[in-house]
């Protein structure tokens, strides 16, 4: 559905993305996961077409976004990170003008517009302006812009940017119904949420490609081994000491000790050893529990050149 | 075309759903009043056709600077609230775009013009009208305020903001508006380029008294489709390079 093969751009003599490569099939979540700054929304606009790479190209349903600007256009919705909206139109005149723009009948229109009102749950604002709508709102309505006129590819610049906890559980679950019916190629910084969504992450550092896979593959690319928290209702240094000299602990992190946790990495599974020297130490163990591999770890890590 | 009917129907609508084009129309109409009647009719006797006369005189003046502030906005506003996004990555061309935003801003000008009719129907009361000269003077009218609206896209276009395409509207188009002057200070070739560019003066005039030149309409032809596909370009490159 989407490729793109070997994709640079510069801004001046600064380099927002580097000979990047990917491919994103039909029906496909996909994030694109960086810092701010790392190139995300440079991609994105690159295959928006509204901005022209300076070498390589990409293709989007077929059509190469250099040459057949036109038809990849008919093929997207693009929500930008700031939605595009006029605050003295109304939802509905504000959803007909967009469709208008993007190739839909006359006669097709109130169907296509109830269509996008009704996905995006903004029916009860139908008839507000625009700049009267709360952020949460606005941003829905940014999205109802972007699949007004049914395309194939939806392409959501940092969609969550902005909303409170509960109208991010909101778009989340909207940006998940969306599923099957679109492809949605969407950017964030905030992995936790890119992980609740994506069927697939695109890891960008610098404007390139630094991992790519769904979370479970990208949390097997993390540094191998074990990380145990212990909860103890006394720490003394000499149980310190003593679980420092295991044979298998990597590192103790006593950063948050003074709750009464130890948070040890290991390079295989040594609870049970653990166990035994907290008792022998008289540490008064309270829980032990196994951390997972935390995936910030590994982005962190990815982004600075660790992995 | 349907889409550069969209674009005018929603940009009219912007006009009108705020203060603003309600406030310039009623500025320059107020204005177009006063002058017509302290300096267009005057104190002193005169005939119908100086008085229609000076009164295409002012109300060019006063249409020029309407031009300007209605005109300034059409891009850079787009610009600035992030609302360009939607064209570029819409089934819309830069042309369809410049050309929609071109024919709102002409509506809104027209019916500046066309409000202000009452004004040269009054010089009826005492006196006779041509209805040639009532159309060739605003047929001028509404010549000179195209290039002046299309310059002014022009420059909201290469602007930032509108404050600045304000700035850089008002300056080309005194540019061309004293472009006569200059020629007088300069030698042929550049004497008849400059008088050939002058916006008001050697072009407008003509209308103003009900006399409409071929060479007049394809100048203000010419500078309208130049300043309009300028503005294209101007779009296109902006994609281009981001």
């Amino acid at each position: 559905m989407i490729e793109v093969r070997s994709v640079s751009k510069f801004f001046g003599n600064k380099k927002a993305v580097r000979d990047l490569s990917f491919t994103i099939h039909e029906g496909e979540i996909i994030g694109l996961l960086g810092l701010n700054g790392a190139g995300k929304s440079t991609i994105l606009k690159i295959l928006g077409c509204f901005l022209e790479a300076s070498q390589g190209d990409a293709w989007v349903g077929g059509h190469s976004v250099a040459q057949n600007a036109q038809a990849v256009r008919s093929l997207i919705g693009y929500l930008p990170d700031k939605p595009p909206l006029y605050e003295e139109m109304k939802t509905r005149a504000y959803l007909e003008f967009v469709a208008r723009l993007k190739n839909v009948s006359a006669n097709a229109i109130p169907q296509y517009v109830d269509d996008a009102m009704r996905k995006t749950n903004l029916l009860e604002v139908s008839d507000v302006s625009l700049g009267e709508l709360s952020h949460g709102y606005q941003q829905r309505v940014g999205i109802a812009q972007a699949l007004v006129h049914k395309p194939k590819i939806l392409i959501l610049d940092e969609p969550i940017n902005g909303l409170d906890p509960v109208q991010i559980i909101e778009m989340r679950d909207l940006i998940l119904s969306l599923k099957g019916q679109h492809t949605v190629i969407l950017s964030s910084h905030i992995l936790s949420e890119i992980t609740k969504t994506c069927d697939r992450i695109l890891v960008i550092d610098k404007g390139q490609l630094v991992a790519e896979g769904s979370e479970s593959q990208l949390r097997g690319k993390a540094p191998q081994g074990i990380h145990v928290r212990l909860e103890l209702a006394r720490s003394t240094p000499e149980l310190v000491k003593a679980l420092r000299g295991l044979s298998g602990v990597l590192q103790i992190d006593e950063s948050a000790a003074s709750q009464g946790f130890l948070d040890i990495s290991c390079s295989h599974d040594i609870r049970p050893l653990i166990a035994q020297t907290v008792v022998q130490e008289n540490g008064e163990l309270l829980s032990m529990g196994r951390k997972e591999a935390e995936l910030e770890t590994l982005f962190f890590k990815l982004v600075k050149g660790g992995v | 075309m349907g889409k550069i009917v969209s674009i005018a129907r929603r940009e009219l609508g912007a006009y009108f759903s705020t203060w603003m084009g309600y406030i310039i129309l009623a500025l320059g109409l107020l204005l177009e009043g006063i002058l017509f009647n302290a300096y267009a009719i005057g104190d002193s006797p005169k005939f119908s056709a100086d008085v229609l006369r000076d009164f295409f005189y002012f109300s060019s003046g006063i249409g020029m600077v309407a031009a300007v502030l209605f005109a300034m906005r059409l891009i850079a506003e787009e610009k600035q609230t992030g609302t360009l996004v939607l064209f570029y990555t819409s089934p819309v061309t830069e042309r369809e775009l410049i050309y929609g935003k071109f024919l709102s801003v002409f509506l809104v000008y027209l019916i500046m013009q066309a409000a202000s009719i009452y004004l040269p129907c009054l010089i009826l009361l005492e006196g006779k009208v041509s209805l040639g000269h009532l159309a060739s003077g605003y047929l001028g009218v509404m010549l000179l305020g195209s290039a002046v609206l299309s310059l002014s896209l022009f420059a909201s276009s290469l602007a930032p903001n509108q404050l600045l395409a304000g700035v850089l509207a008002t300056s080309l188009t005194v540019l061309f508006l004293v472009l006569w002057l200059v020629a007088y200070r300069v030698d042929v070739p550049f004497r008849d380029l400059f008088m050939y560019m002058s916006i008001h003066n050697e072009r407008f005039r003509p209308f103003s008294i009900g006399i409409v030149h071929t060479r007049d309409l394809v100048y203000y032809g010419s500078l309208i489709f130049f300043f309009l596909e300028a503005s294209i370009k101007v779009l296109e490159t902006r994609r281009l390079q981001g």
